[in-house]
């Protein structure tokens, strides 16, 4: 199938953006544990995250399948696009439910990359998919909130200037319906980090910069509310649909990637005088995974599609994400197993995207989650939890 | 000033070229094809001319099956103003003499002051089309570019050379190959694909200059390289000249 010019332009120049970072530069970074900061750089001064940020700010004004298909030629070019991704859709509840004065604000120094919104704290060490019975507390004191409490696993919090922050501003205890009392703040963190603000990092099996951040006392203005006091949380819902979509569309960059690869070195290797993928035991595991990304690569662009009509996008793009986690995970485990021993050894690059692609299946929503929103919203299944 | 850039599109410089099985050339299917590296160097020079205020128009120009119009749009993507395709069909190679006449043809109309062109192409290396241009309309040529400095009505090109660079000061309007070392091309920003859009793009066929493109080559094989067989080693040198002997080397 001949896909649409304008997206495979848009590919081309991605690709020949991330040929300049070639798989010695991540597995240095992944080695160091160091964030890919020229990569990011890279991207940015292109006008890549910006995609999604209408042209009055200062944006390039795309459709999310358009910025599916920047961030799954990322991955399929072997880089790494988590480092950044979040730059490109955090600010889609700003600019959905931001006063006009913070879009006026901020939006244009995002768009140029001179403010790095990739910070998103809505994970607790005690709340992670129940996100509603989150703890962080932000109290109204005159023209501020005072914020105490703590965030876990909000990753780039080291590497953006602002964080989307939710935080209950009413007891859960209090409100009228359970979804209400958490609000949605703005925190500028190059003042807020040393007043009150702590960031440590955490080691994870992967390179992916993610931190617990404290909070103690930290006073941000009131001007840092996003939209409306205690609707914080239909705020984030909605922002999410975007956020999956993107991710999937990401699992199947990674995905081509295992293949391409697991052919190539199929053709290759050769062992008992022939290519390896003579043989059915290696070529067979190889095209069911193709056929298995496939199938995942056309929910992603219908629920991108359904996205950009405007429409309830929440069960496409909840589909869309677990099908293409599984189908990069499955892709990454044959791909290993293609290579013998060599898929272990870090010079080839396999065992790097291999960690990294585990994520998807459990962040930003695990696939259990998933499944009990499919079960009770489109098929009318009785709640389960 | 206006500069006027010929790309080509041609096999990716990364993919490694297999030869159809009947010999007749190399097989383009499903190859990745890229923008050829030296003319991407070639756009490279002439924004950034235009970028030193030193030009005020870049015409890319591509002689190509449709599919070249994906060749133009990066260039447009680049900063290039305005694309020209001078289309021919699919399978049909058009030689360098005959690009070169349609390059003559076109450069009349355009008036450019300096045409700007890659040194050769990484597709059959044949690294005559600007020279053969510079004949044809009688006007200077800086080939091999290594530097180019543009200074009013005059160019001069520091010439990559066998053991070092050579300078020449070329009077406009005028003739330029690039080499490698010349620059490193940009790649396209996301705002400049969406501006390359609403740029203009002809389609024109070799016709429309009065060109007959019709090979004056015959192609009577193509073959790979031939594989490199092992080596052996050698004792002493007695054992080497008396192999290099035998041989019939020396
Ligand atoms: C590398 C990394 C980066 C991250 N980045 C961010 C970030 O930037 N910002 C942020 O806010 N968060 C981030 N997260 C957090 C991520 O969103 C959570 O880890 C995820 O939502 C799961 O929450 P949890 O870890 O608390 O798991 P838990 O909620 O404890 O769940 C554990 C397991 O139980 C299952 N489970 C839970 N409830 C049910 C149920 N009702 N029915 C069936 N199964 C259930 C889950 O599916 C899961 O498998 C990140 C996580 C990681 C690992
Ligand atoms: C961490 C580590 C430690 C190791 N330690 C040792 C050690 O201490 N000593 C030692 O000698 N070796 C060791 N090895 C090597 C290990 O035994 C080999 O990696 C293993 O035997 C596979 O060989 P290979 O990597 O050459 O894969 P290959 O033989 O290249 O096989 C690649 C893939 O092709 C498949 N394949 C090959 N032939 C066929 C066929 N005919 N039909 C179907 N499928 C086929 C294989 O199953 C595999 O999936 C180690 C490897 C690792 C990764």
């Amino acid at each position: 199938m001949q896909e649409r010019e304008d997206l495979a332009e848009i590919r081309r120049a991605v690709r020949a953006l991330c040929e300049e970072f070639p798989g010695e530069y991540w597995r240095e970074k992944d080695r160091e544990r160091a964030y890919p900061g020229e990569f990011v750089d890279a991207l940015t001064r292109a006008g890549f995250l910006a995609a999604l940020i209408p042209e009055e700010y200062g944006g390039s004004g795309l459709k999310l399948d358009s910025a599916a298909v920047i961030m799954e030629e990322i991955q399929a070019a072997g880089c790494n696009g988590a480092a950044a991704h979040a730059q490109m859709y955090v600010m889609n509840t700003l600019l959905r439910y931001g006063s006009e004065e913070q879009k006026r604000t901020y939006l244009p120094g995002i768009a140029a990359g001179e403010l790095r919104l990739q910070a998103f704290g809505v994970s607790e060490p005690t709340s992670g998919t129940d996100t509603l019975s989150l703890k962080t507390r932000a109290v109204r004191d005159g023209d501020e909130y005072v914020i105490n409490g703590q965030k876990i696993w909000t990753s780039r919090a080291e590497h953006s200037d602002l964080m989307a922050l939710l935080a209950r501003t009413t007891p859960r205890d209090q409100v009228a319906s359970k979804t209400e009392g958490l609000s949605l703040f703005l925190v500028d963190m190059r003042k807020a980090v040393g007043n009150g603000m702590t960031i440590k990092p955490i080691r994870t099996m992967m390179n992916h910069s993610t931190t617990e951040v404290f909070f103690d006392e930290l006073r941000i203005p009131a001007s840092a509310l996003i939209g409306e006091e205690g609707k914080g949380f239909r705020y984030i819902l909605s922002g999410m649909n975007a956020e999956r979509i993107l991710i999937a569309a990401e699992c199947i960059g990674d995905a081509k990637w295992f293949i391409e690869r697991a052919t190539g070195y199929a053709k290759e290797r050769s062992v008992f005088g022939a290519p390896i993928g003579k043989n059915q035991g290696i070529q067979f595991p190889i095209a069911r995974c193709y056929a298995q990304m496939r199938a995942a690569e056309l929910m992603v662009h219908h629920a991108a599609e359904v996205y950009d009509r405007g429409g309830n996008a929440g069960a496409e793009a909840n589909m869309a994400k677990m099908l293409a986690s599984e189908a990069s995970w499955a892709a990454a485990d044959m791909c290993v197993q293609t290579h013998g021993g060599f898929g272990f050894a870090e010079e080839y690059d396999v065992e790097r995207k291999f960690r990294e692609a585990r994520l998807y299946t459990v962040a930003p929503i695990s696939t259990n989650l998933i499944l009990s929103y499919l079960a009770e919203h489109v098929l009318g299944l009785p709640r389960s939890y | 000033m206006k500069i006027l850039v010929p790309v080509k599109r041609v096999i990716d410089y990364n993919v490694k070229p297999r030869v159809k099985a009947d010999g007749s050339g190399v097989d383009l299917a499903n190859v990745k094809m890229s923008m050829n590296p030296f003319d991407e160097i070639a756009v490279e020079e002439a924004i950034r001319i235009r970028e030193a205020g030193k030009a005020e128009e870049i015409v890319v120009v591509s002689v190509g099956p449709t599919k070249a119009q994906e060749t133009l749009r990066t260039a447009l993507a680049m900063g290039a103003d305005r694309a020209i395709l001078v289309q021919v069909e699919d399978d049909v190679d058009v030689e360098p003499l005959a690009v070169a006449k349609i390059l003559k043809a076109i450069a009349e109309q355009e008036n450019p002051g300096i045409v700007m062109l890659g040194k050769q192409s990484i597709s059959d290396d044949s690294n005559q089309t600007g020279q053969m241009l510079a004949a044809l309309m009688g006007r200077p040529q800086g080939t091999f570019a290594n530097t180019v400095e543009v200074d009013g009505d005059s160019v001069t090109v520091k010439r990559e050379i066998d053991g070092g660079l050579e300078t020449v000061k070329l009077s406009l309007p005028a003739i330029v190959t690039t080499d490698l070392r010349l620059n490193e091309p940009r790649y396209a920003s996301l705002p400049n694909i969406m501006k390359a859009k609403q740029k203009p793009l002809e389609n024109k066929t070799p016709a429309d200059y009065g060109v007959d493109i019709a090979p004056r080559l015959k192609t009577l094989k193509v073959a790979e390289p031939p594989v490199r067989s092992a080596g052996i080693k050698v004792a002493d040198v007695d054992e080497l000249v008396a192999k290099i002997k035998a041989l019939g080397i020396a």
